[in-house]
């Protein structure tokens, strides 16, 4: 995720705030839709779609994040074609529960709204995010945490990782270690982690730390930031107020509605 | 236990996200005043800590079955409320934005699911009052327990609360609740383990670890700017947000209305269920966030701007709001008397 932050693209050159604000819009937009909506939803492919070309990411990095995080929406989701029988004729005489209508819904939004997030946040990268939320006035105690999770979460997780790999080296093929076991291997992580926590505080007060952290590339707002925002989110006002994708077909189909 | 964008409605997720906003900023205010900046780095690394530890399982005992930290409870425990919760928010905000583990809408809910719960309940309610100053034995282990399992009951009563007022998933109330709880009550006993496993470690090994450079316990701060903000931002939330809520009838009813031509299915069931069902009916003076008419319903354009919609979205919030105040005075009380 972090060399995409690092990426210069079009859509890493715009305002993390810009993004923030119309990828939030795009997130209420597509959830404010009644639970049955499919087709209503389609024209709101086009944000991820246009934000991730324009950023040169990978697409298949996207989707794999979105099918890794989906097992929560799909474990709940599932739930409605149990409890929602009523039937629905679908187009060709196909008669399906209306819970299968509204579960694809669900997973429509969920691909939705977690690309276009993963997308905003791919193509910001951490400090421009954070440089941003600070600006808008998020308090600084929050950002500063942010940052320095970010920072310290892979050199701690591999500490972890080192820890993990030893204890299965030890225990020969064996299954999870006994509580007893597990408190001293996360406790001895912990303690790991407050000493480094103290050498971090020692370093950086050697170096002048007074409880802010300062973004190097200062973004400024720019006229493009602000009409890439009123755009779409004019756009996501049209297609959230009349069904685009109905009408396309209706136009292709000779008006029969 | 993370909510998903695609079951939280953007009028339950931006009354959470309101919500979780202002405890943050509260938090942040209370550590700023309180702290020399040892803490900064101690916070990161305690949140990168979660993270790592959530990769070490252990064996649960009688079971076989395995099962690691989720951290809410080791961290209020040793960072105390505030800290921890701007903590815990920094982990589900990564956690969000970058593993795609819970979404943008739904992370208000998510932080205060897990984080408000095990910080602002747990701690002071449940773990300093049984565990004290133990440094291992029963009353280490009762109170990690006790307060692990209240804490993720409470989220994931949250949870299962957020998602029906959100009425994107079909699963009523009643079976959600049942298929949440017991589940919860199980994950609970094994945080509840671990937290208490490696608290007693810590303490039999570097006692003076526990003591953090933290905040202490202390509720006695004007919280007047603070509960103003709240106040503002539920009415605003709750006035303005719920013309959005769609004007449909709700999934269920829907498909009911559709089946049998009336909205709600008229129950023939004797006994209990028309007592219970007479007490919610005059209990229920906002039904289906609406004033009773007595007519039906009349379908409006979205968004409804409709009075009894917008009445109910404030009323709920004042009633939210009034909670919240209620929470904080017995908490208040608890610390004068103790």
């Amino acid at each position: 995720m972090d060399e995409f932050g690092a990426m210069d693209s079009p859509a890493h050159r715009l305002d993390a705030r810009a993004k923030a604000v119309a990828t939030i819009a795009f997130i209420v937009a597509v959830m404010s839709f009644p639970p049955y909506e499919l087709s209503g939803l389609a024209p709101f492919v086009i944000y991820p779609v246009v934000l991730l070309a324009l950023s040169g990411i990978p697409p298949a990095f996207i989707l794999r994040k979105v099918l890794i995080a989906a097992p929560f929406a799909i474990c709940i989701g599932l739930f409605n074609p149990l409890f929602d029988r009523h039937p629905v004729v679908l187009p060709g005489g196909l008669v399906v529960a209306g819970g299968w209508i509204s579960f694809a819904s669900i997973l429509f939004r969920f691909a939705l709204t977690v690309s276009a997030a993963l997308v905003w946040v791919a193509s910001s990268g951490m400090h421009r995010l954070c440089a941003g939320l600070e600006r808008i006035g998020a308090p600084r105690a929050f950002v500063v945490q942010l940052l320095f999770l970010h920072r310290y979460l892979f050199v701690v997780a591999d500490e972890g990782l080192r820890m993990r790999r030893a204890m299965d080296l030890r225990s020969a093929g064996a299954r999870g270690p006994s509580l007893r076991v597990y408190g001293s291997i996360t406790g001895h992580l912990l303690l790991r982690a407050l000493d480094r926590a103290h050498r971090v505080y020692a370093a950086m007060r050697a170096r002048g730390f007074d409880g802010r952290v300062r973004a190097l590339r200062e973004t400024e707002s720019r006229i493009g930031d602000a009409a890439f925002v009123v755009c779409w989110i004019a756009f996501f006002a049209i297609a959230r107020k009349w069904n685009l994708a109905e009408a396309l077909g209706a136009w292709i189909t000779g008006g029969a509605r | 236990m993370h909510m998903a964008d695609a079951l939280i409605s953007p009028a339950v997720g931006g009354t959470m996200w309101a919500a979780s906003a202002g405890l943050l900023a509260w938090c942040a205010r209370k550590i700023r005043q309180t702290l020399d900046d040892r803490l900064v780095p101690l916070m990161g690394v305690l949140g990168a800590f979660i993270f790592a530890a959530q990769m070490i399982n252990f064996t649960i005992p009688a079971t076989g079955s395995s099962g690691h930290l989720g951290g809410g409870l080791i961290l209020a425990v040793l960072l105390g409320p505030y800290a921890s919760f701007v903590v815990i928010a920094s982990v589900l905000t990564v956690q969000a934005l970058f593993f795609a583990d819970g979404g943008l809408l739904a992370l208000g809910c998510n932080i205060f699911n897990l984080g408000f719960f095990p910080a602002f309940v747990a701690l002071p309610l449940i773990y300093r009052p049984i565990v004290r100053d133990a440094r291992g034995g029963v009353r280490l282990w009762l109170g990690s327990m006790l307060a692990a399992i209240v804490g993720l009951q409470l989220g994931a009563f949250g949870v299962v609360i957020e998602t029906t007022l959100s009425g994107i998933s079909e699963l009523p109330f009643d079976k959600f609740v049942m298929l949440m709880q017991p589940i919860h009550l199980a994950i609970g006993i094994v945080e509840g383990l671990a937290t208490a496993a490696v608290v007693a470690f810590v303490a039999r090994t570097r006692p003076e670890a526990l003591v953090m450079p933290s905040a202490p316990v202390d509720f006695s701060v004007n919280l007047r700017p603070v509960q103003t903000g709240l106040l503002i931002a539920a009415v605003i939330v709750g006035g303005a947000l719920s013309w959005f809520a769609s004007s449909h009838p709700d999934g269920l009813e829907w498909s009911m209305g559709k089946v049998s031509g009336r909205e709600e299915l008229e129950s023939r069931e004797a006994g209990i269920h028309e007592d219970m069902a007479r007490v919610q009916e005059k209990t229920a003076f906002l039904p289906d966030y609406g004033f009773k008419t007595g007519e039906p319903e009349e379908t409006q354009a979205w968004p409804a701007v409709n009075a009894g919609t917008t009445i109910s979205g404030l009323v709920g919030g004042a009633m939210v709001v009034a909670l919240a105040g209620l929470a904080g005075y017995l908490l208040r009380l608890r610390r004068k008397t103790a």
